[in-house]
């Protein structure tokens, strides 16, 4: 099935939002803009075919509308929009527009949770319900927060614009986190037919590449990156032909994407010799081990197993204690692994259920696994993963 | 221009020590200056302890007065700045600032345009 206007829609929203919200001066505006846009597409584009370039299109289209929109507004007027329409003859920094408005939805001053659905909102241009789907919490509760987000920016002042180099280090730390959601929710589409919604991971990668060229010393910033480059390079192998899930485990290794576990490798190396260790590092490390084993049976869990140790001291979350749990189940079996894997306040999430399954099975106790298996199954609402635990759980 | 209300949040109790007083004020004494000089300055002031607080409700038989502080907490409102700046950042420097001077937190919050 194709979606033009969809495609579009999720590789050039976020671009069209920064783009407009340097012309506009806020990010309300910005946004009706850019869906009346999207609006007029929707009409337009099935009629007489796809533009030459669509996302030029959208943005000269929003550009109009929000000009004929301040038009309208007595209180704005000819002017202002004057002012928009010469100012959208300016040479377009796409990139600058981006960083500028990433840096605005990662602002200190507004908490985690809602600079992660601005982000998501704003340049994934992800759907309120799957970014509540993608946090675990009701949709009338992120749609509240997003919009909240949005006042917090326009009514206390928060700039528009890439902290200057003083601050760069600091203001980065929630960006690195954001950006890390964003490659998640693309590697793993929290709802959908498709397994992976690349757009979302070439452009966590995409932007997470240009911040790592800005903050060239920033040891995190780089291990992000190859966190991001190792992942995404399985990506060939991780489903079948017809869009299933294929676990690490049993893919077809001469499959993935040698040039990102190389590059993706080499900026581990590089970061090890800056000896500045951080939890995307480690992570990225733990990827790179996966990366050099020719094959599942020779992954050194000894070495991963350390690494999570490790990555526990510094960031000691349930999640982590997960997949900590997955690499201590490779070194000394399931029984230990799933003593510690219960315990955790994860009910819920399907990855949680998916281990648990997979532990059970492993110590012959296949009537439970098989239930767990259905309980993973209707955690999580991606259709291919779905397909792949309902399989899992006939096997037992 | 934005219109920022800085507020000094301090602990309930005696006030401090002279000597530990006094380079808080001279500290303070600076920043305002400074902020004169940056053409940010609006207003300041510093509030008489809460237990100098009345508060006074419209009730059906007319106002209620009772003594003491609108909240009782282990914190209080122990004086404010109210400053111009071009957007939060300037504003939270600003705030920043205070913080240090004062070793006490600084709530940054905009006024309606």
């Amino acid at each position: 099935m194709t979606d033009p206007i969809g495609d579009v829609h999720r590789a050039e929203y976020g671009r069209a939002v920064a783009v407009l919200t340097r012309y506009l001066g806020d990010l309300d505006l910005a946004e009706e803009a850019v869906q009346d846009a999207f609006t007029v597409a929707a009409e337009r584009w099935p009629r007489e075919g796809l533009p030459p370039s669509p996302a030029g299109w959208i943005i000269t289209t929003a550009r109009n509308r929000a000009v004929d929109r301040l038009r309208r507004e007595a209180v704005r007027g000819e002017k202002e929009a004057e002012a928009v329409r010469m100012r959208g003859d300016e040479p377009v920094g796409d990139h600058e527009d981006l960083l500028r408005l990433i840096f605005t939805c990662c602002h200190p001053a507004l908490r985690q949770e809602a600079q992660v659905a601005l982000t998501l909102r704003l340049l994934g241009g992800l759907s309120t319900p799957a970014i509540a789907a993608a946090f675990l919490v009701p949709e009338p509760t992120m749609a509240q927060r997003i919009v909240r987000a949005k006042a917090k920016i326009r009514d206390a002042g928060i700039p528009y614009r890439v902290p200057g180099d003083d601050e760069l280090a600091q203001r980065v730390q929630p960006v690195l986190a954001v950006l890390y959601l964003i490659f998640n929710e693309g590697y793993a589409a929290s709802s959908g037919p498709a397994l992976t919604r690349d757009d979302l991971c070439t452009e966590a990668i995409r932007l997470t590449r240009m911040l790592a060229g800005l903050m060239p010393a920033e040891p995190e910033v780089q291990g992000l990156l190859a966190l991001m480059l190792l992942i995404a390079a399985r990506r060939p192998a991780r489903t079948t032909v017809d869009g299933a899930l294929i676990r690490l485990g049993d893919q077809d290794r001469s499959r993935w994407d040698r040039a990102l576990v190389e590059e993706g490798q080499a900026i581990v190396r590089s970061c090890v010799q800056l000896s500045r260790p951080g939890p995307y590092q480690i992570q990225a490390a733990v990827n790179a081990v996966h990366s050099i084993a020719p094959t599942a049976p020779a992954t050194d869990w000894a070495a991963i197993l350390t690494l999570y140790d490790q990555l526990m001291a510094v960031t000691p979350t349930a999640v982590v204690t997960l997949n900590r749990a997955v690499a201590l189940a490779e070194v000394h079996g399931p029984a230990p692994a799933l003593e510690i894997v219960d315990r955790l306040p994860l009910d819920g999430y399907y990855v949680f259920h998916t281990v648990r399954a997979e532990l059970l099975s492993a110590l012959g106790r296949a009537k439970e696994a098989t239930a767990e298996f259905e309980r993973a199954a209707g955690a999580t609402g991606n259709e291919a993963e779905r397909a792949y635990l309902l399989r899992r759980s006939r096997l037992g | 221009m934005k219109t920022y209300l800085l507020s000094i949040y301090q602990p309930d109790g005696p006030a401090p020590e002279a000597a530990v007083l006094e380079p808080i004020m001279r500290g303070l004494a600076t920043l305002t200056k400074d902020l004169q000089d940056a053409g940010a300055f609006v207003f300041s002031a510093g509030l008489c302890p809460p237990d100098t607080a009345t508060v006074v409700r419209s009730g059906a038989t007319g106002a209620l007065v009772t003594d003491g502080p609108f909240t009782e907490g282990k914190e209080h409102l122990g004086g404010f700045t109210v400053i111009q700046a071009p957007d939060l950042d300037a504003a939270l420097k600003w705030g920043e600032r205070m913080a240090a001077v004062t070793t006490l937190p600084i709530e940054v919050r905009p006024f309606q345009q």
